[in-house]
């Protein structure tokens, strides 16, 4: 069964490792929905978030076939009721259509957004919340003409109280103590 | 991402002596105990010749005729020795040229580290003169490769690229040095690397699986083992005997898993696959217990995953997490070296006994060579077969020559009817199936083995796909006897095109040159035998040759593979004609 995952995946902060991240579901043809990479809570460990649609069996398998790479440290398939997650979304719209009448502001309120910055010209919506969420809003304000949309890919952290990666570090510490 | 530098430069440390880059290639070289390696130098790569210049004495370098055949000699060297291969190659072409070999040796799991040669660091991304991003092109293809932009970065480099080519399940490594690193001058030192953080080599052995799986194993009636190159590769050859003893399982083995036992040991059932032998194949889906033995599941072993082992619970011992239940659902895996968890099986199982099991393997064995194996080995017709000049030379080399192969039917005939004593005695190309890795790797199989014989068995079409490789071997006078099975035609392609495509031979008969010519121009002694009468004397005079030898053979001209697992049908369907 085709369902949503997210996947986080931590790493050593290295160049070329978004692309063999990346290559690993090229191989299988699995088109990415989204992908943020940023630094995580841990000093030097990088973290990718990757939305996909897939099997569990495909996913697993993906996690492992990552999880391979030298740099990856751990690859963890999370599902929607695992994590809290969030999209940020940017509006561009004329700043004339908001002196038309109140339906931006409204919508604005309605939607929990926020105005960043208004010129002559142009304002700037923001907006978080989930995908559906940033789509809807823009489905209702572009009815008043949005000239630019565009929205970041998911981050998310787990619900689990346990921190997985930091049970990984503490034991590939103890490892390297054994080793000498 | 932030660019950042992987490896650490090191700080001054005592005992640090100054030189070039290039001259820290060697030395790392020697540090981690290389002897020998196989390259091509040029523009990129030629201040590390320089440097090798200096250490002839030290570290043998093959000049290969190109760099695939650099890569395939360090492959054939890694497989006979268990050490790791060493390539060098040049920018741009140079590291084109490698990619087969390295792709291969992934496939495989053969350690290697390949170096490559790069434009200056100066110039990097600006389309220069033999300039690839070969850190990208093989990227999919290596264990793990790394560019290294300044001299102090190559200590740490290449020892990293060793540990990571040897350990765990091993593979090839690339590191690619610009040009400036090469050339700039540091302070060297030295030291290994035992542990890197985000990688761990081989897994922690659970003992609940061990413990799983020997229920399984002790309570089943009708268990089979499959043997793969993790064996070898593990050097557990002692530990899969220990355990075949006890458990008295009947035991297959994969192509790469060829001579991780003897041929004649009696729980022997033969080879896996679609031309392996019928009994292993045609029992898998009566099995009721498989033991998975570091192998893989490939599906040139499986056919068909939806009609495979369909009786059977699956014990999986594996070092790659990544394996487990990718082909094949692991009821029990068994995560770890076979190395360790084969005894810690052994200890725990209880003194098994499959005799009447055995005998139907026997029966099969029986049905195979009344069906296949006689007429092959000993044909009523005129032409001969490969099987038999390939049974022939088994014997004459004492069934105890290191075996290489190319890629085509000579492959399957061989893997079928030579036989092995010891262990590392196969090299050949599983995964990838490389037409043209024959040659080059007998090459490296018997600079990694001086003291055996090494017999490449090759077909006209792989051959002349590296045959440029006779000019290494004359040159740096590598005795490697290589029999042609020539049939003039690309024979397994002809053969499918026999079965599935209505026998319209599509491009697959060879117009070739003479052979005799060839390895003459290259001053190798050469024979061509045409008739039966002529090849016991012919075989007897190549195995007693002190030097390079080519015995070439022309076979029947339409010969088949069998039996034959058709591609995606079950095993159960294996055709012995």
């Amino acid at each position: 069964m085709q369902q949503e995952f997210t996947l986080s995946i931590f790493s050593e902060n290295h160049v070329g490792l978004l692309n063999q991240i990346t290559t690993v579901f090229t191989r299988r043809n699995l088109n990415i929905e989204s992908l943020v990479t940023s630094e995580s809570a841990i000093a030097g460990i990088h973290k990718f978030t990757i939305v996909v649609f897939s099997s569990r069996e495909e996913i697993e398998k993906v996690a492992r076939q990552i999880e391979k790479r030298i740099d990856v440290i751990k690859a963890f398939v999370l599902t929607e009721d695992e994590i809290i997650h969030q999209e940020i979304a940017l509006y561009k719209v004329p700043t004339r259509t908001l002196l038309n009448g109140n339906e931006i502001e409204k919508l604005v309120r309605q939607y929990g957004a926020r105005i960043l910055e208004i010129t002559e010209e142009y304002t700037v919506i923001e907006k978080t919340g989930h995908h559906k969420e940033t789509q809807e809003l823009f489905d209702k304000m572009d009815q008043y003409g949005v000239v630019q949309f565009t929205r970041s890919g998911r981050i998310a952290v787990t619900k689990a109280k346990a921190e997985l990666l930091d049970n990984y570090l503490r034991k590939a510490e103890l490892d390297k103590q054994e080793l000498n | 991402m932030e660019t950042q530098t992987q490896a650490k430069s090191q700080e001054k440390p005592a005992g640090a002596i100054r030189m070039t880059g290039a001259e820290a290639v060697v030395r790392s070289l020697l540090n981690e105990g290389t002897e020998i390696l196989f390259g091509y130098p040029g523009g990129a790569i030629m201040p590390v010749y320089d440097a090798l210049y200096s250490f002839q004495k030290e570290l043998h370098h093959v000049l290969a005729r190109h760099e695939q055949g650099a890569v395939h000699a360090a492959q054939g060297y890694a497989r006979v020795t268990g050490r790791v291969g060493v390539a060098i190659v040049t920018s741009g072409p140079g590291a084109t040229n490698a990619v087969t070999g390295i792709a291969d040796a992934m496939m495989d799991s053969t350690p290697l580290v390949v170096i490559s040669g790069q434009v200056g660091s100066a110039l990097l991304g600006s389309d220069a003169f033999q300039e690839t991003d070969v850190v990208g092109v093989t990227q999919p293809i290596t264990k793990w490769n790394f560019q290294v932009k300044k001299a102090e970065d190559i200590p740490y480099a290449i020892a990293r690229a060793f540990y990571i080519a040897r350990s765990g399940r091993p593979g090839p490594v690339l590191i690619d040095i610009t040009k400036d690193a090469q050339f700039a001058s540091f302070d060297y030192h030295y030291e290994p690397v035992r542990f890197i953080r985000s990688y761990r080599p081989t897994p922690k052995v659970e003992p609940e699986q061990i413990k799983a799986a020997a229920r399984l194993i002790n309570f089943a009636r009708k268990p089979l083992a499959l043997v793969g190159q993790g064996v070898i590769l593990g050097n557990a050859e002692q530990e899969l005997l220990d355990f075949l003893k006890k458990s008295g399982v009947p035991a297959a083995w994969t192509l790469l898993g060829l001579s991780a036992m003897p041929s004649d040991h009696p729980q022997n059932v033969g080879m896996l696959g679609m031309h392996g032998n019928y009994g292993p194949n045609i029992k898998t889906n009566e099995a009721d217990l498989i033991i998975a033995i570091g192998m893989r599941f490939d599906d040139r072993v499986t056919g068909d995953l939806k009609n495979y082992a369909t009786n059977a619970k699956v014990v999986h011992l594996e070092i790659d997490e990544a394996e487990i239940n990718k082909n094949v659902h692991a009821d029990v895996p068994v995560l770890g070296d076979v190395k360790q968890t084969l005894p810690l099986l052994t200890e725990t199982i209880s003194q098994g006994d499959h005799s009447a099991w055995m005998e139907e393997f026997r029966a099969c064995d029986r049905i195979e060579h009344e069906r296949i194996i006689r007429e092959e080995l000993a044909p009523s017709k005129k032409g001969m077969t490969m099987g038999e000049v390939i049974h022939k030379a088994s014997k004459a080399f004492n069934d105890d020559a290191i075996m290489v192969t190319d890629v085509g039917q000579h492959q399957m005939m061989a893997s079928r009817y030579f036989r092995f004593k010891q262990t590392r005695s196969v090299v050949t190309s599983g995964g990838l199936g490389t037409m043209g890795f024959g040659l080059p790797a007998a090459m490296g199989a018997k600079l990694g083995a001086p003291q055996r014989q090494v017999c490449l068995f090759v077909g006209d079409g792989g051959f002349q796909m590296t045959i440029q490789e006779l000019g290494t071997i004359f040159q740096s006078k590598i005795p490697v006897k290589i029999v042609l099975l020539n049939n003039n035609f690309l024979g397994m392609v002809r053969q499918w095109q026999e079965l599935f495509f209505d026998s319209r031979y599509a491009s697959t008969e060879l117009i070739n040159p003479d052979f005799q010519t060839v390895a003459k121009g290259y001053h190798i002694e050469t024979v061509k035998v045409t008739e039966r009468e002529e090849l016991d004397q012919a075989i007897a005079k190549m195995v007693a040759h002190e030097g390079a030898y080519l015995l070439e053979v022309v076979v029947e001209k339409e010969g088949n593979v069998f039996p034959m697992v058709p591609a995606g049908a079950s095993v159960s369907d294996i055709r012995l004609e």
